[in-house]
């Protein structure tokens, strides 16, 4: 399993990294905002947001389809984003990248596209318990419209997948495992190369859940040798309503079109003397140019800083969190895998996280309460749901000593 | 009971006037009401007792007494609660006919919606429209 810490990884600067997120210098009612909802969605760096008002202020133009300058200038930086999202996840071929709304549409397409058509009744798709809704709905959909049989693999209460069960679940049925890499509700990172590996002596393809990953692990499609990766570009500093789909080549080449856009690229003679069928045969219609422009610099953010410096620095503040929590009576920490990411999942007892959530608001934290879109696995867990907090680069240790006192407060002043 | 159902609504708004614009108050007031809110029988915890709401579960059961309508609930959230407590003290033992005749004006004057927020407004809404659609059955009910 890749480590996602890297104990000799430069320290950052987190005083000048806050200094570029806009949003992080507000008050939120008469407190300084303590933003620890980042599994939901990151903030964005002055750039990217700089990047999206430059496209709308200079050459906002549709793309692949003109020749005038700004329609030029549009889809050469549209272009650009594929080739930086290659690099940043080192695909073999940037035509391997599809831009999807998120995380959900890309799972949404390898359902309905290459699911609906190499499924067959019997055939079996394996997920995990503790998946998100994103990753269960479409394949039980893509299920009953095959005859296909979702399994599960079965986790431990600490919240592990148990390998020796989905050796077991593996089999001449397997044509698809789908899990996810990083837990949203728990923060538990996969042993994802060893469930790949598996699968393929199966013969089964795999696609891997990155929505959480992507920001805090090492993500190498040709070393994972994943068949499908799929992403969200806010969860990585960037903006809402575009999102990545790897693919390899030869399953996209076999995959029909999604949505009916494969006939305009006949339409289209000039980007078609330019470009490959791939990826055009998947983003039908305009698609999210602004977003997927301004992307490239959310990418540029993140390898500057190195992803090895921005996971050693939330490994720390997981570890301050972790240990100031389990100091505080009453509290109980759900998901204790000895390896994850900058997540901390927890009930308090005798206080509804609903509650918990709105007095932390009050304080001006925000943090995640519910069943964070993963029903099942707090149906195994036998809990309603929990409060969450999650770290990002620009989240400090003061901040965390913050939330520590004042949940610490709430708790106490409930038990009088 | 002489308040009318407008009184009640003005003595709230009153009451989260003492609070200010200080949004930890407030949401210590409102659990504090739900605090002291009784809580419900367990026998009334059933499914189909249960409103729909965002992240809370909140158990909802009436009876018509006397031509009135009486509500208990209960919630598995202080906040909830405390919300609930506001309606049940506006709407407990009214006739069908006051219940669904009232406007409830407080909820914007005590800036209720900044609490409640637009995503748990909608356990709220279907709070307030459950207990409308309970007086509109004892309405029929009562014409019959």
């Amino acid at each position: 399993m890749q480590d996602t810490t890297t104990s000799n990884a430069p320290s950052i600067d987190i005083t000048a990294v806050r200094a570029r997120f806009p949003v992080l210098h507000q008050q939120v009612n008469g407190y300084p905002l303590v933003y620890f909802d980042n599994a939901a969605t990151t903030q964005k760096p002055q750039q990217v947001i700089d990047a999206l008002t430059r496209y709308y202020n200079d050459y906002n133009a549709n793309i692949h389809r003109g020749i005038h300058t700004l329609a030029e200038h549009a889809t050469a930086d549209f272009e650009a984003t594929r080739k930086a999202v290659q690099a940043f996840i080192h695909a073999r071929e940037a035509e391997e990248i599809i831009f999807t709304s998120g995380t959900t549409g890309g799972i949404n397409l390898v359902a309905q596209t290459y699911g609906r058509t190499f499924l067959k009744k019997g055939d079996e798709v394996i997920i995990s318990t503790m998946e998100h809704h994103s990753n269960i709905v479409p394949w039980q959909l893509v299920c009953e419209q095959t005859g296909a049989v979702l399994k599960v693999i079965p986790i431990t209460t600490s919240g592990e997948l148990i390998l020796d069960e989905y050796k077991k679940l593996l089999s001449d049925k397997t044509r698809l495992v789908s899990v996810v890499y990083a837990s949203n509700a728990l923060g538990t990172v996969n042993p994802v190369n060893t469930v790949i590996r598996l699968a393929h002596e199966a013969g089964a393809k795999v696609l891997i859940d990155a929505a959480q990953a992507v920001v805090h692990c090492p993500v190498d499609v040709q070393e994972m040798d994943c068949d499908f990766l799929v992403f969200s570009g806010h969860k990585l500093y960037g903006p809402t309503g575009m999102g990545i789909l790897y693919g390899k080549r030869e399953l996209l080449e076999a995959m029909p079109p999604y949505q009916g856009g494969g006939e305009m690229i006949s339409e289209v003679t000039f980007a078609r003397t330019t470009f490959n069928e791939l990826p055009y045969k998947f983003e039908a219609g305009t698609p999210n140019i602004g977003d997927v422009i301004a992307m490239k610099r959310a990418l540029e953010f993140v390898s500057n800083l190195g992803k090895p410096a921005i996971a050693a620095h939330e490994a720390q503040l997981l570890e301050r969190i972790t240990a100031g929590l389990q100091d505080i009576p009453g509290i109980r920490i759900i998901g204790t895998a000895p390896h994850k990411i900058g997540v901390v999942s927890f009930v308090v007892e005798g206080l509804h996280h609903f509650d918990l959530g709105m007095m932390l608001d009050a304080k001006g934290i925000a943090i995640r309460t519910g069943h964070h879109c993963t029903q099942p696995l707090m149906d195994f867990l036998g809990i309603e749901g929990t409060n969450r907090a999650s770290f990002a680069v620009y989240n400090t240790p003061e901040e965390v000593d913050y939330f520590l006192d004042t949940v610490g407060q709430i708790v106490r002043k409930r038990k009088k | 009971m002489n308040q009318t159902i407008n009184d009640i609504q003005d003595e709230i708004i009153d009451e989260f006037s003492l609070l200010g614009d200080d949004m930890e108050s407030t949401i210590f007031y409102i659990m504090e009401l739900g605090g002291k809110m009784p809580p419900l029988e367990e026998k009334y915890k059933t499914e189909e007792n249960i409103v729909k709401g965002c992240q809370s579960k909140v158990w909802l059961t009436t009876a018509l007494e006397d031509g009135k309508v009486h509500f208990m609930a209960d919630s598995n959230t202080d906040i909830t609660k405390g919300l609930i407590s506001l309606l049940i003290r506006l709407w407990d033992r009214r006739t069908p006919g006051e219940i669904l005749g009232s406007d409830l004006y407080f909820i914007d004057r005590i800036g209720m919606n900044r609490v409640i927020g637009s995503q748990r407004s909608n356990g709220f809404a279907a709070m307030i429209k459950k207990m409308k659609l309970y007086a509109l059955g004892y309405r029929q009910q009562l014409e019959k």
